[in-house]
């Protein structure tokens, strides 16, 4: 592909005897936002330290623009990153933080004051070029860390959760204005974060991470409305994972969980009648069984009350733990009941059962 | 309650007291500097003549020199062996890590007159003249432990992502080195050169060994008079010097608001 | 290719180091070991001949007399400086933070100031009918002058007043650091103030006291000029009679061997402490 801008090719790195990265490969196009979402220990930091050569990699290719940059200096690359302590030289000004990288180039004073001057602007912060890094809020220093980078425009900037330490109201804001910035400039985005909410905001594409492999690459609908496996499920899209045997009812797929049949999405390769299916379901589509409808049999083990919605936790006779979400605070179930539940065939998809290594 | 005051009372007058006490010796020295008898113990009024007196002696102003340039040159030749020592050892793990750390600080647990001792056998086994060159390198060997610790501990608390931000800005690391480490560092540097200077200006017991007998540094001169005849002229000398450690000593307080806390941690010598 | 040039360029900042501790650090240590086991020329100098008389020679009455007398006035010293020291950071770490910059800056100051400024006060107060003579005089509290200077209270005195501050630092700094609530949760539990400091607050400051005692033990048995100036030529430390072999004697074998059993006691203290306080470095150090 011709406008390739980076490109991963089965990079592998262990720390002694850990492996953390076992064959990492994708492909960002130019002014592409990709996202690296994975809890902490996945790979993700390791895989943009790589890309930007602060860390080498055992084997594999990094190649940029069709270059292969594997064994190139940080220095020499060209690509900027935000890092997630900012990392704003303390003894430093503002302005010369933002001109160290331009400095390096051998640009002229007065080129870069205008440069520095230009940037501020974009992020929002004229006139603080005289600043000291310690003069400044979080959410400024956020900023000035974004503007140190894209003021020597990279082909690629790394960001590795830049937002990580403000608050949840800054979050939103920033996630607004980093999105924004980007389509502004047009600079190929790598993006690492563990908050899924954040991936699916932005990204263009998301790389779901675990164990230094990824478990699915593609859009955020692709991610959320068709995970490939059980973590992606319930990592990206905190959907219930219930896992029992695969039936046929005809030519419909059904979960047999508990003496109960409930037909399910087949995927791409469904597994033969008897084998181990797994289903995702996200909450709300948790429903209870009337009378009069089949259900799978749960007791209810707690009830509680999260971002306006209420969950409810049940326990299924092979001892799963499903959540039912319910928009408002009183639900007449207690814990300890016994119910039924059900969902519908076309909210219950067949997903690839969770990698345990 | 008289129990309850008298107990919040003791902790003062315990820190008074001895804080005094520690004082004592060197405000008496102050006093018979400006003593007009030349027998210490009479007072026979004020007097500025040891002063006018300490000036004439050539003597003295060599020792002085002597003692300024070895400080100098030791705690400068401490501060690059010691910096550049620091810096390999905290951002490489190689083997021998620990070894080397221990070697580094080895100075510090030895005591003093062993280290004299054995400077004064190897380099007359070398061959070396005793003098200014066996004077700086044996001050140069106990001083650098007092620099390698502080820039270590600086170091050690620094955020590694300054340099790797740098790194990615385009500086290689030699620009990495001068532009970020060596700023960010300084401080540590500093307040480790100035303890070096003040143990090396202070030094009788190693130089005593190695300074063979054309050179005299300053503490070595106040030795030798002390054990001989005293003259009040010392008293004088030792004034002016208790005025310049004053002034070290308040200029590296404002050098950094941590400067205090630096410096406590860094007492650790067996220097007295 | 890559860990080459790492390699290469750590060579370049260990190296400076490297080379000045080998040749001046671990070469005179190591020829010092070598020297303590070789013979005294007959006038001047060493002869290359394998011998341990140099260590027999140790137990001789004359030397281990001035051994055990050394060691004994070192552990004289080091129990007052503690006595006298502990309390002091004590309360130092628990005064206000501006009274306690003010007294640590107080502190530092007679700690950079000359030694021997500061012993050379003592002289003018020890000396007969000095100041602490006529003092006591005027107080009626003696008749006859003590006549104080070149007695073993004296050097005592001398070498208490000259470690003293190293004790006040490093108690402070550890004292500094603890976490009080330990000690609230011992007196919640029903502690008295007196069990609550013997089994929380010493045992939690015990790294910064060992590393006082370490700081105050090692050099107390080669200060040799307080013993000199103080003393006279009446009490002879270990490090007098090194001091001695070396510059007057010239008998550098003997004073080598005395070296050896000085440094290999001062080891085995810091070894004892990295055992106790399971500390890798000295509390205070950094």
């Amino acid at each position: 592909m011709s406008d390739t801008i980076l490109g991963l090719r089965d990079i592998r790195k262990s720390f002694g005897d850990t492996e953390v990265l076992r064959g990492i490969s994708f492909a960002a196009r130019a002014g592409e936002f990709i996202t690296l979402l994975g809890s902490s220990g996945c790979g993700k930091t390791t895989t943009l330290r790589i890309i930007s050569g602060l860390e080498t990699c055992d084997s594999g290719q990094v190649l940029l623009e069709g270059r292969d940059v594997t064994d190139e200096v940080p220095e020499k690359r060209d690509v900027n990153t935000v890092f997630q302590s900012y990392a704003l030289f303390p003894h430093m000004t503002v302005a010369e933080n933002i001109g160290y990288g331009l400095k390096l180039k051998g640009k002229k004073k007065p080129e870069i004051r205008k440069a520095v001057a230009e940037v501020l602007e974009l992020v929002q912060l004229p006139g603080f070029e005289e600043r000291r890094p310690t003069e400044l809020s979080g959410g400024q220093r956020q900023r000035i860390a974004i503007a140190r980078a894209i003021v020597n425009a990279p082909k690629v900037l790394l960001l590795d959760e830049p937002l990580g330490a403000l608050d949840l109201q800054l979050r939103r804001q920033m996630q607004i204005e980093l999105k924004r910035l980007q389509k502004q400039l047009g600079i190929t985005f790598i993006y690492i974060t563990h908050d899924q909410e954040e991936a699916l905001n932005m990204s263009d594409r998301i790389g779901v991470m675990k164990n230094g492999v990824f478990q699915q690459f593609g859009t955020p609908s692709e991610i959320y409305d068709r995970p490939k496996n059980a973590y992606v499920a319930r990592f990206v899209g905190s959907a219930n994972v219930l896992r029992g045997r695969a039936a046929y009812e005809g030519d419909t797929l059904c979960l047999e969980s508990g003496g109960v049949r409930m037909p399910v999405l087949a995927n791409a390769a469904p597994p033969a009648a008897g084998e181990v299916l797994t289903v995702a379901v996200r909450s709300e589509y948790v429903d209870f069984a009337s009378e009069t409808e089949s259900g799978i049999p749960a007791v209810v083990k707690e009830k509680s009350f999260a971002a306006g919605m209420l969950r409810i936790a049940l326990e299924t006779g092979e001892g799963e733990e499903v959540i039912a979400s319910r928009h408002g605070i009183d639900f007449d179930l207690s814990p300890g009941e016994h119910v039924r539940f059900r969902f519908r065939k076309e909210h219950a998809l067949c997903v690839e059962a969770e990698d345990e290594t | 309650m008289r129990k309850q005051k008298k107990q919040s009372r003791f902790p003062d007058l315990y820190l008074i007291v001895l804080t005094a006490l520690m004082y004592l010796p060197i405000v008496i020295v102050m006093v018979y500097s400006v003593n007009e008898s030349k027998i210490s113990s009479v007072w026979s009024g004020f007097s500025l003549k040891w002063y006018a007196q300490l000036f004439k002696d050539r003597a003295i102003g060599t020792a002085i020199l002597n003692s300024f340039l070895l400080g100098a040159i030791s705690s400068l030749a401490a501060a690059a062996i010691g910096t550049l020592g620091a810096i390999g050892t905290v951002r490489t793990g190689f083997r021998g890590r620990g070894f080397m750390e221990y070697i580094a600080t080895l100075p510090m647990m030895t005591p003093e007159i062993i280290l004299g001792m054995i400077f004064l056998a190897f380099f007359s086994l070398l061959g070396l003249p005793f003098g200014m060159t066996t004077l700086i390198i044996s001050h140069t060997a106990f001083c650098i432990p007092y620099v390698f610790m502080q820039v270590k501990a600086r170091l050690a608390g620094m955020d590694k992502s300054y340099e790797e931000a740098a790194r990615d800005l385009g500086a290689n690391r030699t620009r990495v080195f001068f532009d970020i480490t060596l700023p960010l560092i300084a401080p540590a540097i500093l307040s480790g050169m100035m303890l070096s200077f003040a143990m090396s200006f202070d030094d009788v017991i190693v130089s005593v060994f190695v300074t063979g007998v054309k050179v005299n540094t300053l503490p070595i001169l106040i030795y030798t008079q002390l054990k001989t005849g005293v003259t009040p002229k010392i008293n004088a000398l030792c004034t002016l010097m208790f005025a310049a450690t004053l002034i070290l000593v308040i200029l590296s307080s404002l050098i950094g608001r941590s400067g205090y806390k630096k410096k406590n941690g860094n007492t650790g010598g067996l220097q007295t | 290719m890559k860990p080459k040039r790492r390699g290469w360029e750590n060579a370049v900042f260990l190296a400076p180091l490297y080379l000045f501790t080998l040749v001046f650090l671990i070469g005179p240590f190591v020829y010092m070991l070598v020297l303590s086991f070789m013979t005294r020329a007959e006038t001047w100098g060493v002869v290359q001949e394998f011998t341990l008389r140099n260590y027999a020679r140790i137990l001789e009455p004359l030397y281990y007399n001035t051994l055990i007398e050394s060691l004994k006035l070192a552990l004289l010293v080091t129990v007052l400086v503690s006595l006298l020291g502990y309390p002091f950071g004590y309360f130092m770490a628990k005064l206000p933070p501006k009274r306690r910059a003010l007294l640590l800056l107080l502190v530092m100051i007679p700690f950079w100031t000359s030694s021997l400024m500061r012993l050379y006060g003592w002289i003018i107060i020890f000396r007969a009918n000095g100041l602490l003579d006529k003092l006591l005089m005027a107080l009626h509290l003696i008749r006859k002058p003590l006549k104080m200077l070149y007695t073993y209270p004296a050097v005592a005195v001398g070498m208490v007043y000259a470690l003293l501050p190293f004790m006040m630092l490093s108690v402070y700094s550890s004292v500094e650091k603890m976490d009080w609530t330990l000690v609230e949760a011992a007196r919640d539990l029903g502690a008295s103030p007196a069990k609550a400091f013997l089994t929380v607050t010493l045992k939690l400051t015990m790294p910064g006291l060992m590393t006082g005692v370490i700081l105050t033990f090692v050099p107390s048995m080669g200060l040799f000029f307080v013993a000199d100036i103080l003393g006279g030529n009446k009490i002879v430390l270990l490090g007098s009679v090194i001091q001695e072999q070396l510059m007057k004697v010239h008998d550098w074998p003997f004073a080598a061997a005395l070296s050896v059993i000085m440094m290999a006691m001062t080891s085995i203290l810091i070894l004892l402490y990295r055992r106790i306080t399971g500390a890798k470095e000295m509390e205070g150090m950094i």
